[in-house]
């Protein structure tokens, strides 16, 4: 009896809250601000500098929805989310869009309620070892420790992998990247298996990154992206079509620095109703018609983001591989404009 | 009588000192008595002595490797290799050097660092009075050495010179009143929460003010219906004071802010981080938890049914579940619970949960204090034909506080290190939040002992300082010393 109390409490506490969810734009409108969920810190995707001013990859999602929303890039309140509480904090409507690299699943898409808007980057679950290990197959690495991060699709998939091609490991749980690092150097795993992306960061950030080698096989697919509620399909459009937005003007050549002259007027129409030159798109998702352009000068298009944030000419040094355009022989696609 | 005649073996004369035998003196015996009195003991002393010195070898070089000026964990790595010679690994305080602000103020904004230092200089001056106020040697050390602290923070955080010749006279003035009449700075006491609460969020000065009279008023209520008895005038109180915060406070508020508007720029809760959160969070749940707590364990012990079994059920929920659990509640959960568009700050909702938590661990501790005294103190109260709140005030509380303070402390300190969970809701405290977003930019990554050893030290001191402070204490609160 009490039970069913309290469940038909919690089941009212999640109508209202559906209801909640369902003005997310009138919401951000009102209080002027987006909230963002992030992560605490990772290397190229998401990090605060001395001045608290955010930058990366995901953080440039946030803040091409603010200005496509909001006209201000800034206008932004990043909210750090751990592994954990990520999914509660969107639910719960503490973050209006969660860009915290986390990959697009069915059971997240549709046991916790999530709407993944699109995918932002195409990650690999892969193994970094180091080469005195004298291992240059992950097929190789039976009977192996490993360490791997709890909480994380990668965890089921290790399980996968091995299962399938039926050799045996040990797992050694870490709580972070960096614990995992030290681990890693400290000769406590024989292996450290994250996304491949996470791997090239740590890997060149070591004393001596060509002591250790990233394995060929990418065991995972990982298709990160930004997410929002479930049930509230305009505001879930608005940040799936900023998404598409960056990604478009990097095929149409739309680039921070000619974006003001092509939307005075380019040869390709679908140019001008992506800048809003002509075409009524924006105010058909609650928008103005200049959302594209704004999106696009918060940080540039997809490329531009990518080149500054974990590029090649960065640090992280990542190539495009599967972030490339569909013309470029990548999985980059968007639906058309029009 | 004839002359004593002694046996030709006997000695006549003394015979001179003689030094006592080498293993019977100074270092070696110390070290006989101590290190190897024994089989078990000088075994264990032999293997003690290894473990230290392979604690000492592995750790050494790293520390005397130490970098402090670098830009980034590769030119750490780089100064040490051409300093040391290749594969010699060092510290790299630099992270530190770079960092500092991050980890003192979080993303609180620069140009108003001296908001929070300010504020934690005051609580110093504020809590005299209640916990310095018995000598004034200590008492005048602690401030003088936080008033020059002050005094030099303040242009180096970039408050200008006028503005800091005000701040002289002010602390001079408190000073000279610590020296002189230290009960006079209880007026400080009184108006530093609110003080506080504005000077790190900010804002319109009406706010923390209005707050504050709600006290004002419902002391009023107190005083003015006391003669009614206890339950009659604390239920007025209460009753008033709520009132104002929840009826006449809005309106009366947004009044002044029209016609009488004085504010400071405000800060919201998510640019607070590092130690600021540590210790934002940390003072105001012991200041908020300790009365709570001991209303609780007075509670407990209450005759009245219906106040014991919701004193017992509040204590024993709260004991029986983690800290993180509550924490997730109020900040995930509860938005779940509360209408659309609340907008209820995620550090104060944190605070209710911490003062919650350390209460009823502090009523225990309380409860523990209060069962110890023997029952003659209660009766003899009794007999005095003082009443209960007199009875708790004069003879019960003072007595079991007394023997409950390690307890306490040993709360509140646990407490404080509590703090650092507050990083599981998205607020970045000193030693995993903070650290983790510093290492995420590419500089730091790869610096991963550094800030864990920095950020323990920072809490060691405040930790250290706690428990000095309750041994100090109870040496001064000893009474059976005859």
């Amino acid at each position: 009896m009490k039970k069913s109390v309290f469940f038909g409490t919690l089941a009212a506490a999640g109508l209202v809250a559906g209801f909640a969810a369902a003005g997310t734009l009138d919401d951000v409108k009102a209080r002027g601000e987006l909230n963002c969920g992030v992560n605490t810190g990772l290397v190229g995707f998401a990090a605060p500098d001395a001045n608290g001013n955010w930058s990366g990859f995901d953080v440039a999602i946030c803040k091409a929805v603010a200005a496509a929303v909001l006209g201000d890039p800034t206008k932004v309140k990043y909210v750090p989310t751990s592994g954990q509480t990520r999914f509660t904090a969107l639910a719960s409507g503490e973050v209006d869009v969660l860009a915290r690299n986390s990959t697009w699943t069915f059971l997240r898409d549709n046991d916790l309620k999530l709407d993944f808007v699109g995918v932002n980057y195409y990650d690999g679950q892969g193994f970094m070892v180091p080469k005195a290990l004298g291992v240059s197959s992950a097929k190789e690495l039976d009977g192996a420790t490993i360490c791997i991060q709890t909480g994380t699709t990668t965890e089921l998939n290790l399980a996968d992998f091995f299962k399938a091609n039926n050799m045996s490991y040990s797992p050694i749980a870490i709580d972070s990247n960096a614990e995992g690092e030290q681990q890693y150097l400290a000769g406590a795993c024989d292996a450290y298996t994250t996304d491949a992306s996470g791997l090239a960061a740590t890997r060149a950030a070591f004393a001596n990154p060509a002591d250790h080698i990233i394995l060929p096989e990418i065991i995972s697919k990982e298709p990160l992206g930004p997410a929002v509620r479930h049930g509230d399909n305009q505001w879930g459009d608005i940040v799936r079509w900023t998404l598409n937005a960056l990604i478009a003007a990097e095929e149409y050549g739309i680039t921070s620095a000619n974006i003001e002259e092509l939307s005075k007027g380019s040869a390709n129409p679908e140019i001008d109703r992506l800048l809003g030159t002509s075409g009524d798109l924006g105010p058909m998702f609650g928008l103005d018609n200049l959302w594209a352009k704004r999106a696009i000068l918060a940080s540039g298009n997809y490329g531009e983001i990518f080149a500054a944030t974990i590029g090649e000419s960065t640090p992280i040094g990542l190539a495009r591989g599967l972030n490339a355009q569909w013309t470029q022989g990548g999985l980059l696609y968007t639906p058309p404009f029009r | 009588m004839s002359e004593h005649r002694t046996a030709a073996y006997v000695r006549t004369e003394i015979l001179p000192e003689m030094a006592p035998p080498v293993s019977e003196i100074g270092v070696i015996r110390w070290l006989r008595e101590n290190l190897f009195s024994g089989p078990l003991n000088t075994l264990l002393t032999l293997a003690g002595a290894f473990v230290l010195y392979l604690l000492i070898s592995e750790s050494f070089p790293w520390f005397r490797n130490s970098v402090w000026f670098a830009s980034s964990v590769g030119e750490c790595r780089d100064i040490i290799t051409a300093r040391w010679g290749e594969g010699a690994t060092g510290a790299c305080w630099a992270i530190i050097r770079d960092r500092w602000n991050m980890f003192m103020f979080g993303f609180y904004p620069r140009e108003l660092y001296w908001r929070p230092t300010l504020a934690l200089g005051l609580l110093l001056f504020a809590a005299a009075p209640v916990l310095f106020s018995e000598s004034r040697r200590i008492r005048m050390a602690v401030l003088g050495v936080m008033a020059v602290f002050l005094v030099l923070a303040f242009p180096a955080l970039g408050v200008g010179t006028p503005a800091t010749g005000l701040l002289l006279l002010a602390l001079g003035a408190m000073l000279v009143l610590a020296w002189s009449r230290p009960w006079a700075l209880l007026w400080l006491t009184g108006i530093y929460p609110g003080l506080a609460v504005w000077m790190l969020w900010g804002g319109s000065v009406w706010g923390p003010v209005l707050a504050m009279a709600g006290f004002v008023l419902g002391w009023a209520a107190f005083t003015a219906t006391r003669s009614r008895g206890a339950i009659i005038s604390v239920g007025a109180a209460v009753a008033l004071a709520l009132a104002w915060w929840f009826f006449a406070m809005g309106p009366v508020m947004q009044m002044l802010e029209t016609y009488l508007p004085f504010a400071i720029e405000a800060v919201r809760s998510d640019k607070f981080g590092g130690f600021v959160l540590a210790l934002t969070i940390g003072v105001a749940g012991i200041v908020l938890s300790l009365p709570m707590g001991v209303v609780l364990a007075l509670a407990r012990q209450s005759d009245m049914l219906l106040v014991k079994s919701l004193a017992v059920g509040f204590i024993e929920f709260i004991r029986g579940v983690p800290l993180i659990s509550l924490l997730f509640v109020a900040s995930l959960l509860l938005n779940y619970f509360l209408p659309p568009g609340t907008n209820f700050d995620i550090i104060l909702r944190v605070i209710i949960m911490v003062t919650l938590f350390a209460a009823a661990y502090i009523a225990e501790v309380v409860r523990g204090g209060l069962a110890a005294l023997p029952r003659g103190q209660y009766e003899a109260a009794d007999s005095l034909g003082l009443d209960y709140w007199k009875a708790q005030r004069l003879i019960i509380l003072p007595q079991a506080l007394k023997i409950s303070i390690p307890g306490i402390v040993s709360t509140f300190i646990g407490m404080f290190k509590d703090t650092t969970l507050v990083v599981f809701v998205g607020l970045l405290d000193p030693l995993k939040g903070i650290t983790d977003s510093v290492r995420a930019s590419f500089e730091w990554k790869g610096a991963y002992w550094e800030p864990y050893i920095f950020v323990g030290c920072i809490f060691f001191i405040f930790n250290f300082a706690m428990s000095r402070y309750s041994m100090y204490l109870e040496r001064r609160l000893k009474r059976d010393h005859h």
